[in-house]
């Protein structure tokens, strides 16, 4: 079912929907950007359509609205723990295809990989989602390749286009919310890319042994080992733990789960002393590897969505589509071994 | 041949080694120009001069080996550049209407260079429409950030962008890049307390290292620009000198303010017999005291909240 609304009732709707839920879409941070005079694109609270940026790729994903960069689990006293109060709204999160997908990748994680995640549920459970779609495919995007390009796990589209907005609904519990302001019913068919001039060619006979390929030795001088390719990905899940103990009385604190990025100094540390893949380019060895082939293993899907967020954010222009394309290569190599 | 050299070097020629020739200096305000006006400079050295230029140490062009008696036709042809470069100018034609207070120069700043925290060029033509034109001898400069590329704490008036970085603790990861980014590359304001990066409002000098090297736009930039301002370093045979802080967290039109009210303070306190009615404002505040020039210079001026000012400025530099 299909719906044209005019900026006055998109705005209408989203006033309602405020009532219920925090609504997370990208928006641009004006004066956000890591340079002078530069914004950033991200997620973030909107309450009106003119909030949301359709036109631009968000610099960060969606992941943050569900996945928090910090959480915190709960609070202990000397003799007691207790659990944040947790939003009585639910949330809506804004996203496109790809992140659709990389939805399923988080839930792959935490629904399903050993017991349910608790405080994953907390903030996922109620979470409905609305697809913005694609015009046209975006720089470094590779989504056609991923098979990420099209989507119907959505509970409405939402797209601009010119100065109205297109609904394509699939949750039938919303109808009420569109009858509600009148919306102009039609056929409405979600704008999905096609094809996008990033292409990646994941080998079929990808194994393990391409770890001891040289393709990876090139990362260990170019890489620097920011972790921003983690930290802008909407499937990476890892997080470390910090016990916080308040200063003014260091008995009581919190506990909170941090991301953590398989790319940043620390990640490997265990007890003892030792650290493992200290050279940066079998952190990307790890980290590449990971999204498009052992996580498959488990899953029979690959984790990476081809959304290109990685080689968009990278300070040293390392592309990580690219060294995807380096596969054949270091396959070929390790088999003259 | 009779040419009367205080006026052509008000004029922005000059008095050459040559018998009979000067050369013309086309000021650049912040150092950048559309390359629109190249063409004319290239005619003019071409036609009046010996078809050379020197790109000069203050972001200018200066044609060497033009006749004295073409001067009049050299100001005719300048006149577009004069416009187009947005030049104070008393009456057209007639070229330059001053020289002693030198082209305000500038880094290339945030128009390219990520570590700069301004539009510098912006910020120079605004000066330049202030103080432009004037006979007294002052040097403005402008740079981006405190690597300070355009060496501005060798002028009367230095000014380095800063920004007031601006901490979101739940974008934090703890991954320490500001901390060692500060440490290795600027001055050791941060150290992380409680998975946090805490900082050290002394010692930061807002050169934005923690907000370009975090990965996860904890740090971002104030929304407010801020520079610091060095004063009266110089060059020279004297005593050549860095200038010194002066105000810490100060905001542009504070600085316009006090080199505009500088400008009085010389007219009150140079030597009358300076030689050339040029003397370098640093001598003058020697002889004056500091606390003299900083009663004139901060007349009517409202500093922002963030502000710190030097209670009174010592230098070093070197003495023969």
């Amino acid at each position: 079912m299909g719906y044209v609304l005019t900026t006055k009732q998109a705005n209408e709707i989203f006033a309602e929907l405020s009532t219920q839920y925090r609504l997370f879409a990208p928006k641009t941070f004006g004066n956000e950007g890591r340079y002078s005079d530069t914004g950033c694109v991200r997620y973030g609270e909107v309450t009106c359509v003119e909030d949301i940026t359709f036109d631009k790729k968000s610099e960060y994903s969606f992941k943050e609205a569900i996945l928090p960069v910090m959480q915190t689990l709960f609070y202990f006293t000397e003799r007691e723990v207790t659990e944040p109060k947790v939003d009585d709204k639910k949330t809506m999160i804004f996203l496109r295809s790809c992140d659709i997908h990389a939805v399923k990748r988080l839930d792959e994680m935490y629904y399903k990989n050993g017991p349910k995640d608790y405080y994953y549920s907390l903030l996922r459970d109620n979470v409905k989602f609305v697809l913005i779609g694609c015009e046209q495919s975006f720089e470094n995007c590779f989504c056609v390749s991923m098979g990420t390009n099209t989507t119907d796990h959505y509970d409405f589209s939402f797209c601009k286009a010119h100065d109205t907005y297109e609904i394509n609904l699939k949750n039938t519990e919303f109808i009420s919310l569109f009858e509600k302001v009148n919306a102009s019913v039609m056929e409405v068919k979600v704008p999905f890319v096609t094809e996008n001039d990033v292409k990646v060619q994941i080998p079929d006979g990808l194994k393990a042994k391409v770890t001891s390929s040289t393709i990876w030795d090139e990362y260990d001088s170019r890489c620097i080992a920011c972790g921003r390719c983690n930290f802008v990905c909407p499937t990476c899940t890892c997080f470390t733990m910090q016990d916080m103990y308040y200063t003014d009385n260091g008995k009581v604190g919190e506990r909170r789960r941090v991301w953590a990025s398989c790319m940043v100094d620390g990640f490997t540390d265990v007890a003892g002393g030792g650290s493992y893949r200290k050279n940066y380019g079998q952190r990307m060895r790890f980290k590449l590897l990971h999204k498009v082939y052992d996580f498959k293993q488990r899953n029979g899907f690959h984790m990476c969505i081809g959304c290109g967020r990685c080689d968009d954010v990278c300070p040293e222009y390392i592309s990580f589509s690219n060294c995807i394309n380096k596969l054949p290569e270091a396959l070929k190599e390790v088999d003259q071994l | 041949m009779d040419i009367n050299t205080k006026k052509l070097k008000k004029n922005a020629f000059r008095v050459t080694k040559v018998r009979g020739y000067t050369a013309s200096r086309i000021r650049v305000p912040g150092g950048h120009l559309d390359v629109k006006f190249l063409p004319k400079i290239q005619e003019i050295a071409d036609k009046f001069g010996n078809g050379t230029i020197h790109i000069t140490s203050r972001q200018g062009f200066e044609i060497p080996g033009i006749p004295f008696e073409k001067m009049p036709e050299v100001n005719l042809a300048l006149q577009s550049l004069i416009e187009g470069l947005e030049i104070n100018q008393d009456a057209m034609n007639e070229g330059y209407p001053a020289a002693g207070t030198r082209n305000i120069t500038a880094c290339i700043g945030n128009k390219v260079c990520p570590f700069a925290c301004y539009q510098t060029t912006a910020f120079a033509k605004r000066i330049e429409k202030a103080v432009f034109p004037h006979d007294l001898h002052f040097k403005v400069a402008l740079t981006g950030c405190p690597n300070d590329c355009a060496k501005v704490r060798m002028h009367d008036f230095g000014i380095m962008g800063m920004t007031l970085p601006q901490l979101d603790p739940s974008r934090c990861i703890d991954c320490k890049a500001c901390v060692n980014a500060c440490k290795k590359k600027s001055v050791g304001a941060l150290k992380t307390e409680n998975y946090r990066p805490v900082r050290n409002e002394e010692k930061c000098i807002g050169c934005g290292e923690c907000v370009l090297n975090c990965p996860n736009m904890a740090w971002t930039r104030s929304e407010e620009k801020y520079y610091r301002l060095t004063l009266l370093g110089r060059t020279g045979k004297k005593n050549p000198r860095l200038g010194e802080d002066f105000i810490k967290w100060v905001d542009e039109d504070s600085i316009i303010k006090i080199i505009l009210n500088t400008y009085k303070y010389v007219t009150a306190y140079i030597d009358p017999r300076a030689p050339g009615g040029k003397e370098h404002i640093g001598y003058i505040v020697d002889r004056t005291g500091f606390d003299e020039f900083k009663k004139w210079a901060m007349e009517g001026v409202n500093l922002p909240k963030a502000a710190e000012v030097t209670d009174r400025i010592y230098w070093s530099g070197i003495k023969y």
